[in-house]
């Protein structure tokens, strides 16, 4: 065994996929940002492939983590030794970098979220429901409406002295109200600064609606690269921001502390797959039941042609057939991979 | 006459014995599903709740299978699910179906007006044909709750994943059976004896959790998204508030009957709510003080969306959470409900509360040690 011991976050989204190698005391010595691009098991390989480029013979991975909406998906195929849900994920992290934070803004591609800590740990949390208002896809969208790249959105924003209102309830309003905006000749730098503020607004008048927002506060989150953003936020809030330096990846950063975490209480050889599973034949297929009116997806993962795992039932139907199979052949398989 | 009933849990084994018991014909419906769901949904309003389209679906689903009556709950107060019966029987006039429709409400008082209704659709059986039926019904649910209550705790502790879902099933087959109170009483003995033959494990000192709010939401799992089981595979202890005895006894023998617990509920819910708000906010409220009087972890609130009562409980529970140190989580669906994000959410709020209780022990431990530092 070469290499120093390192630990692999795994955050798949439906937006960005992320990785991170955290070493033993706790330092990222690599992270990555990709697009899921509606291909996670694809996206994750690709990540791996990079990683084993970037870091395979300096480190070994010694516990994996795996997190985000895909966090089932990505568990099986790169073998991780813990599965946790990402507003878990985005605590711990945020706690490493800020010990005494005490809220948590998150605002990624599809979701946003608001977790209260309160002496370490998590007393309250909130995720948005129905409105994409407050997430990074609407932000992108209308910034390729005004023509402008999204990494210079937040520093145009930053520009405007006469930030234009702009109804911010839900995201259907708002992209109507800003092209109103546009055609009344508001200028590009006040109608994105209005934008900042309207999904500002949006995110405390709905995601966080209710909360006590104590500082100091976190910003994370593909959104806190925005400028523009962190200080519409300082202003709603009056207090100040922090944006942690690995803003984008503290989803994965949590997944990799939660499997250094796991790994200490329970000592284990890793489930990790390697890096060589980026080579690895993985495909997923779905089907509908027509077990009963209720018509299930039912998703399949294949290894190399051999049924790893299956979920999506209502019913346990799909289950045991999963355990009967993975017995079988596919558990050998998993492990010996 | 076929008569039928909505579903709700697993009421219908008691519905069925009691109505199969006065010689009439029964056509349980089909248990809700998608198809259920999207046939209530196209046939109901938009803004009525969740229970109510089910129950329409139900109805259609039943039609389908030859009933032409329906029994169903009515209700007072300023809930709107006192009107849902006379919504439904619109909704399946305008839709040409001609059911016939039997409400129960809960009589403000006189359990003859209950007998009366029944009587009025059972035809000339004698009072004590009915008590005998309702009995047996009684007892069914009786049983059924025991069942129930057994099979969270055996969950929590099943060795494989998935294990106690046919016992149950298993378990629920055997009540349903039983055609007599002798037989009742060797079923329910079986059925907690197949539940107890589940395999286990050594589960140590699990999360507690009590689930409150709207009694259809939570007896329902279909709408509830399986959230007893989620819980119970993710190693959490789960108890609810309202069990079918409960339902019944508080909500068709309504006031007249006052139960010790009711009492207490009221009691502890009296600081934050002390008027009837309908449906069961102070339920909610009550049962939350008396979960964090009795040490558990947390408590999940489970309604439908839009739902008044459960509103004004939910506006108040930062207060009792605050009050009581027992941390609360809301969820209001309806059937736009992603199974994904309540997945995320169950399993963020058990991870709150495992670390929330580390924490404690931490810093009891700690406390115990400046205390011995300090003796010596
Ligand atoms: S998986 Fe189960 S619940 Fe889903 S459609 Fe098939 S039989 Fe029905």
């Amino acid at each position: 065994m070469r290499g120093k011991p390192a630990y692999l976050g795994v955050d798949v989204g439906s937006v960005s996929t992320n990785l991170v190698l955290l070493d033993e005391d706790e330092k990222v010595l690599e992270a990555l940002y990709l697009k899921t691009g509606g291909q996670p098991v694809k996206a994750v390989q690709e990540g791996l492939a990079r990683l084993s480029e970037e870091a395979a013979g300096e480190v070994r991975v010694v516990g994996v983590g795996a997190t985000g909406s895909g966090r089932q998906l990505t568990g099986v195929v790169v073998g991780a030794d813990i599965v946790k849900n990402e507003i878990t994920a985005h605590a711990v992290a945020a706690l490493q970098r800020f010990p005494g934070v005490r809220t948590i803004l998150e605002i990624g591609g599809q979701d946003s979220k608001i977790i209260i800590i309160r002496q370490g740990v998590v007393v309250d949390f909130a995720m948005n429901t129905v409105c994409a208002a407050g997430t990074g896809s609407f932000l992108d969208r209308q910034a390729a409406r005004l023509g402008v790249a999204i990494e210079d959105f937040g520093a145009l924003a930053l520009q405007s002295e006469h930030p234009v209102r702009i109804a911010g309830r839900c995201a259907v309003f708002a992209e109507s109200d800003m092209v109103h905006k546009q055609q009344m000749g508001h200028t590009t730098e006040d109608i994105t600064r209005g934008l900042c503020q309207a999904l500002v607004r949006n995110f405390l008048n709905n995601v966080a609606k209710g909360k006590e927002i104590q500082p100091p506060v976190a910003f994370q989150g593909g959104v806190a690269a925005n400028v523009g953003m962190r200080q519409a936020f300082e202003e709603a809030l009056a207090m100040e921001v922090n944006v942690p330096t690995y803003f984008g990846v503290m989803g994965a950063i949590g997944a990799a502390l939660l499997a250094k975490e796991e790994m200490a209480r329970r000592p284990r050889q890793t489930c990790f797959r390697g890096f060589e599973m980026s080579r690895t034949d993985f495909r997923t297929t779905s089907f509908e039941c027509d077990g009963c009116p209720n018509h299930c997806e039912v998703i399949e993962i294949y290894l190399n042609a051999i049924l790893a795992a299956r979920w999506g039932g209502r019913c346990d139907r799909w289950d045991q057939l999963e355990r009967s199979h993975l017995v079988a052949g596919g558990k050998q398989l998993l492990t010996s991979l | 006459m076929k008569v039928t009933f909505p579903h709700m849990g697993t009421l219908w084994v008691a519905a069925k014995a009691i109505l199969e018991d006065l010689d009439l014909e029964v056509v349980v419906p089909p248990r809700p599903t998608t198809r259920t769901m999207n046939l209530g949904v196209k046939h109901s309003p938009e803004f009525a709740c969740l229970p109510l389209k089910l129950c329409v679906g139900n109805y259609l689903e039943a039609f389908e299978r030859g009933a032409d009556a329906i029994v169903m709950a009515g209700g007072i107060g300023p809930c709107r699910f006192g009107y849902y019966a006379q919504v439904e029987r619109e909704i399946l006039n305008d839709l040409g179906y001609s059911y016939r429709m039997i409400v129960l409400e809960p009589p403000k008082g006189h359990l003859s007006d209950l007998v009366n209704e029944i009587k009025g659709f059972t035809g000339q059986r004698s009072l004590r044909r009915i008590y005998q039926a309702a009995l047996f019904g009684y007892r069914k649910l009786g049983a059924l709750d025991a069942i129930e209550r057994r099979t969270n705790q055996v969950r929590v502790d099943e060795a494989a994943r998935g294990g106690t879902g046919h016992a149950v099933q298993k378990a629920t087959a055997l009540i349903d059976r039983a055609a007599s109170m002798d037989d009742l009483k060797t079923a329910l003995a079986r059925g907690l004896e197949v539940l107890d033959q589940v395999p286990r494990k050594e589960s140590g000192d699990p999360l507690k959790i009590g689930l409150v709010g709207e009694v259809y939401m939570l007896l329902e799992p279909y709408v509830n998204l399986d959230i007893e089981r989620q819980l119970g595979e993710m190693g959490v202890l789960v108890e609810r508030h309202v069990y079918l005895t409960d339902w019944v006894r508080s909500h068709l023998t309504a006031d007249f009957l006052r139960f010790d617990h009711e009492r207490e509920m009221r009691q502890a819910a009296k600081p934050y709510l002390g008027h009837w708000v309908g449906g069961h906010g102070v339920e909610t409220i009550g049962n939350s003080v008396l979960y964090a009087r009795r040490g558990f972890d947390g408590v999940i609130q489970v309604a439908p969306l839009t739902c008044m009562p459960e509103i004004v409980a939910r506006s108040l529970l930062p207060v009792v959470s605050q009050d009581h140190g027992i941390p609360f989580l809301s969820l209001f669906l309806d059937e736009h409900a992603g199974e994904a994000g309540l997945r995320t959410r169950l399993e963020a709020f058990v991870d709150l509360l495992e670390r929330r209780r580390e924490q404690r022990r931490r810093r009891a431990s700690t406390l115990s040690l400046e205390v011995a530092g300090h003796s010596r």
